[in-house]
C-alpha cells in the first residue's frame, strides 16, 4: 500500500472484484479525507460489503489499488465478529490485548462506557440481543482508535435511542479527525451524517459527492425536484436498478 | 497468540458437554478398537515349505506305522496354507508382508523323529518365521503354530510311550514279540526270577552256587520293580518335535502395551483432529477470522495456536488414558519421557491434520463430520496387518496410511510403551506429516475468509 496523498487519508482507484462470473465491483474509485464522513448507499447486493472489506484489507481486489495513511484502519463488519461464548468484557479485553493497547483495562473500561454495556459486561455475548451484540461488534472496531473507521451497516440492529447514541459517538470521532466510511440502508443517515455519499448499484459507482449535489443531479436527470430519499429511489429506477 | 489460546480454553470450559464427549467418546472407541485388535484375525496366512519327500511321510515307531501327514493335519487346518518351494522364498514372503508367518518342515524330520523316538538321536526341529510388525499378529501366529505342534507332539508321545510300554511289559513279565514277521518268545524278568529261585532252592544248602545266585535274583526283582516306574516316566517325555522361532523384522511388544498404544492413538486422533478442526472453523463461523488476520495474528500463527490448543488437550487426555491403562496393562513408567515425546509429536501431527480439515471445510459441523468420517478409515488402514491382503494392495495401503499420522503414532507409542524398535523413525515421520499438513492447511486458508 502506498502512502495516501495529503488530499485524502484513504484513496482507492479502479477497484474491480469478481466472484466467478459475477462482478461485485466494477472500476470503483473513491477518496476520503481526514475527519470526513463518507456514506455508501445502494440496493442489496450492490457491492457495499465487498468494497468495505477490500478497503479493510480483508479481500484482495482483482484490479485497482488502495493507499492509506500511516494510521490504523478500523473495521466493523456487517455480521458481528465476536466470540459468543465469551462475555462482553472478555471479548473487549481479548481484542484490546491482540491490538496491543498500552492500557488494556482503561481501554476496556472506556469502551464499556461508550457502548453503554457496563451492566452487561459479565454476560456471554450469545445471551445478548442482536442490537447489543452489534454494540460489542462496533466497540471492538473502535478499540484501536483508528485513523480511518470502516462501518458496514452499523446501525442495522439498533433501536432509535442506540442509533442516536452511535451517531453522536461517530460524529465526535470525526470531529477529532477520524475518517469514517459507512454503508447503510437507512438512507436519511447518509444524507444527515454524510459529507459525501457514494451510490453503488451492481458493483458500479453511480454517484459520488455531497447529498445536496446528489439531489441536484437527480433533478437534472429525471426532471423532478425530490428530497434525498425519494431522489435516491427515483435515481436507481431511472438507471434501471 | 497466547491470548487466543486462553480464549479458546475459556470457550472449551464453557462447553462441558463437548468436552465430556471429546474425552468419553474416544476412550470408548479406543476400548473397542483395542479389544477388536487383540482378539486377533481368523485363519492366519502361513507359508509352508514341506521338504519331506513323499516317500518318507510315514515313520516307524516300534513297528507301528505313523503317518506324519495325518499328525500335521490339525495344524494345516488351523492356518491358511500358502505352499512355497524354498525357505528363502518363504522368508521373503514374510518380509514382504505377504504372509503372517512361515513354517519350515525340514527333509529329515521323519528320519530324525524315528531316531529320536527310538532314543538314538536328537529331536527334529521345525522352523517358524514371523513378521513381528505388530505383536497382536505375532502372538496369534505363534500361538496357533505352537498349539498345533504341541498337539502333534502329544499324539506322538502317546504313541511312542505306548510302544515303549509294551516293550517294558515284555521285559518285565515276558510274552510274544513280533519282529519282521517272525515271532519270538521273550522270557521276562518275572519268570527269570522264578526260574532262578527254583534253581537256588534245588541246590544243597552247602552249595556255593546258592550264594552266588542270590544277587542275580535280587537284580531281577529290583529291575522289574524299577521298570514299573519307567511307565509314567515315559509318558512325561516332552517334545519329540521342537519349534525354533525366528523374527523376520521388528521387535516384539507385549500385547498389552500394543493394545494400549492403539487405544491411545485412536483417542489422540479423535480429540486432536476434532478440536483443531472445530476451533479453526469456529473462528470463521464467529466471523472473527477476518478480524484476526487483519494484522492481529498471522494466518500461520493462528494455525499453530489451534494445533497448540488441540495438542495441549489431547496430550492431557492421552496421559490420563495411559495412567488409567497402567492399572490393567504393565507399562514401563521408566520410559515416561518417551511417552510424553510420542504424545507430543503425535498430537502435533494430528493437530496439523485437524487444522487442514478445518481450513478445507470452513464450518464447524462439516469439519467435525469430516474428522469423524476420516478417522475410522485412517485407523483401519493403519492397522491392516500384512498378509491380510495381497502384497500390491498392502503396499498401496501403506502409502495411503503413511500420509496420515495414525500408523506413525501407533509405532511411536508402541516403542515408548515397550522396548521394541527405536522411536526415532516414527517421530521423524510425525514431524514431517505435521509440516506437510500445516502447509496444506495454510494453502486452504487462502480461501477461508
Ligand atoms: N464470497 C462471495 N462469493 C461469491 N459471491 C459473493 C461473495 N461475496 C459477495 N458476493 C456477491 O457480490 C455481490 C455484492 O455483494 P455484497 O455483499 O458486497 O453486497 P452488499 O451491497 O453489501 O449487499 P447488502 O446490502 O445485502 O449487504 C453480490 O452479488 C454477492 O452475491
Ligand atoms: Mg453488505
Amino acid at each position: 500500500m502506498a502512502l495516501a496523498t495529503d488530499s485524502g487519508v484513504l484513496e482507492a482507484t479502479g477497484l474491480v472484484k469478481r466472484f466467478g462470473d459475477r462482478v461485485a465491483l466494477r472500476d470503483v474509485s473513491l477518496t476520503a479525507h481526514r475527519g470526513e464522513l463518507l456514506a455508501i448507499i445502494g440496493p442489496n447486493g450492490a457491492g457495499k460489503t465487498t468494497l468495505l472489506s477490500i478497503l479493510a484489507g480483508i479481500q484482495r481486489p482483482d484490479a485497482g489499488s488502495i493507499s492509506t495513511g500511516r494510521g490504523e484502519v478500523g473495521w466493523v463488519p456487517q455480521q458481528a465478529a465476536v466470540y459468543s461464548k465469551l462475555t462482553v468484557e472478555e471479548n473487549l479485553r481479548l481484542f484490546a490485548r491482540l491490538e496491543k493497547r498500552p492500557d488494556v483495562d482503561a481501554t476496556v473500561d472506556r469502551m464499556l462506557e461508550q457502548t453503554d454495556l457496563r451492566d452487561r459486561a459479565g454476560d456471554q455475548v450469545q445471551t445478548l440481543s442482536g442490537g447489543n451484540r452489534q454494540r460489542v461488534n462496533i466497540a471492538i472496531g473502535l478499540l484501536s482508535e483508528p485513523e480511518v473507521l470502516l462501518l458496514d451497516e452499523p446501525s442495522a440492529a439498533l433501536d432509535p435511542r442506540q442509533r442516536d447514541r452511535l451517531w453522536e459517538f461517530i460524529l465526535a470521532l470525526a470531529e477529532r479527525g477520524t475518517t469514517v466510511i459507512y454503508s447503510t440502508h437507512v438512507v436519511p443517515e447518509a444524507e444527515r451524517y454524510g459529507n459525501d455519499v457514494l451510490v453503488l448499484a451492481d458493483g458500479e459507482k453511480l454517484f459520488d459527492g455531497p447529498p445536496r449535489e446528489f439531489e441536484r443531479t437527480v433533478a437534472e436527470e429525471c426532471g423532478e425536484e425530490l428530497h434525498f430519499e425519494a431522489a435516491f429511489v427515483e435515481f436507481l429506477r431511472h438507471r434501471g436498478h | 497468540m497466547r491470548w487466543l489460546l486462553v480464549k479458546d480454553l475459556q470457550i472449551l470450559r464453557r462447553s462441558p458437554l463437548l468436552v465430556a464427549m471429546l474425552v468419553l467418546y474416544p476412550i470408548l472407541i479406543a476400548a473397542l478398537v483395542g479389544f477388536a485388535v487383540t482378539s486377533g484375525p481368523g485363519k492366519p496366512r502361513v507359508a509352508v515349505v514341506d521338504e519331506v519327500p513323499a516317500s518318507q511321510t510315514k515313520i516307524n515307531l516300534g513297528g507301528e506305522q505313523v503317518n506324519v501327514a495325518d499328525e500335521a493335519k490339525p495344524l494345516f487346518d488351523a492356518i491358511d496354507v500358502v505352499r512355497v518351494k524354498t525357505e528363502a522364498e518363504a522368508i521373503k514372503k514374510v518380509r514382504d508382508g505377504d504372509v503372517l508367518g512361515a513354517l519350515i518342515l525340514p527333509a529329515d524330520i521323519t528320519s530324525k523323529l524315528e531316531a529320536a523316538t527310538s532314543g538314538t538321536g536328537t529331536s527334529p526341529v521345525v522352523r517358524v518365521y514371523y513378521n513381528a510388525e505388530d505383536p497382536a499378529k505375532q502372538t496369534f501366529v505363534d500361538n496357533t503354530i505352537k498349539a498345533r505342534v504341541q498337539e502333534a507332539n502329544a499324539a506322538l508321545t502317546k504313541k511312542v510311550s505306548r510302544v515303549a510300554l509294551s516293550y517294558l511289559n515284555l521285559i518285565g513279565t515276558g510274552g510274544q514279540f513280533n519282529f519282521l514277521g517272525q515271532s519270538f518268545d521273550v522270557l521276562g524278568l518275572q519268570k527269570a526270577e522264578a526260574i532262578l529261585r527254583g534253581i537256588q532252592d534245588a541246590q544243597p544248602k552247602s552249595s556255593p552256587l546258592r550264594d552266588q545266585l542270590q544277587p542275580v535274583i535280587r537284580f531281577a526283582d529290583l529291575a522289574r520293580q524299577n521298570l514299573d516306574l519307567a511307565g509314567p516316566l515315559l509318558q512325561s517325555i516332552g517334545t519329540p518335535i521342537q519349534v525354533d522361532t525366528h523374527i523376520v523384522k521388528g521387535g516384539s511388544t507385549p500385547l498389552g502395551a500394543f493394545a494400549a498404544a492403539i487405544a491411545v492413538a485412536v483417542t489422540l486422533m479423535l480429540v486432536t483432529v476434532l478440536l483443531a478442526a472445530g476451533s479453526l472453523a469456529l473462528e470463521r463461523e464467529e466471523n472473527a477470522f477476518r478480524r484476526l488476520v487483519r494484522g492481529l495474528v498471522s494466518r500461520t500463527g493462528l494455525l499453530v495456536e489451534k494445533i497448540g490448543l488441540a495438542g495441549l488437550c489431547s496430550v492431557l487426555v492421552g496421559l490420563l488414558l495411559l495412567i488409567g491403562l497402567s492399572f490393567f496393562v504393565d507399562l514401563p513408567w521408566g520410559q515416561f519421557h518417551l511417552w510424553l515425546l510420542a504424545l507430543i509429536f503425535s498430537a502435533a501431527a494430528f493437530g496439523a491434520l485437524g487444522v487442514a480439515f478445518g481450513a478445507i471445510t470452513r464450518e464447524v459441523r462439516a469439519a467435525s463430520l469430516l474428522a469423524f468420517m476420516a478417522a475410522l478409515p485412517i485407523a483401519v488402514l493403519g492397522l491392516v496387518p500384512s498378509g491380510a491382503v495381497s502384497s500390491g494392495l498392502y503396499d498401496l495401503i501403506r502409502i495411503i496410511s503413511g500420509a496420515f499420522p495414525f500408523r506413525a503414532t501407533v509405532d511411536a507409542l508402541d516403542s515408548a510403551l515397550s522396548h521394541s524398535s527405536g522411536i526415532g523413525t516414527p517421530l521423524l515421520h510425525l514431524a514431517l506429516l505435521c509440516l506437510a499438513w500445516l502447509a496444506i492447511a495454510r494453502l486452504a486458508l487462502r480461501r477461508f475468509a
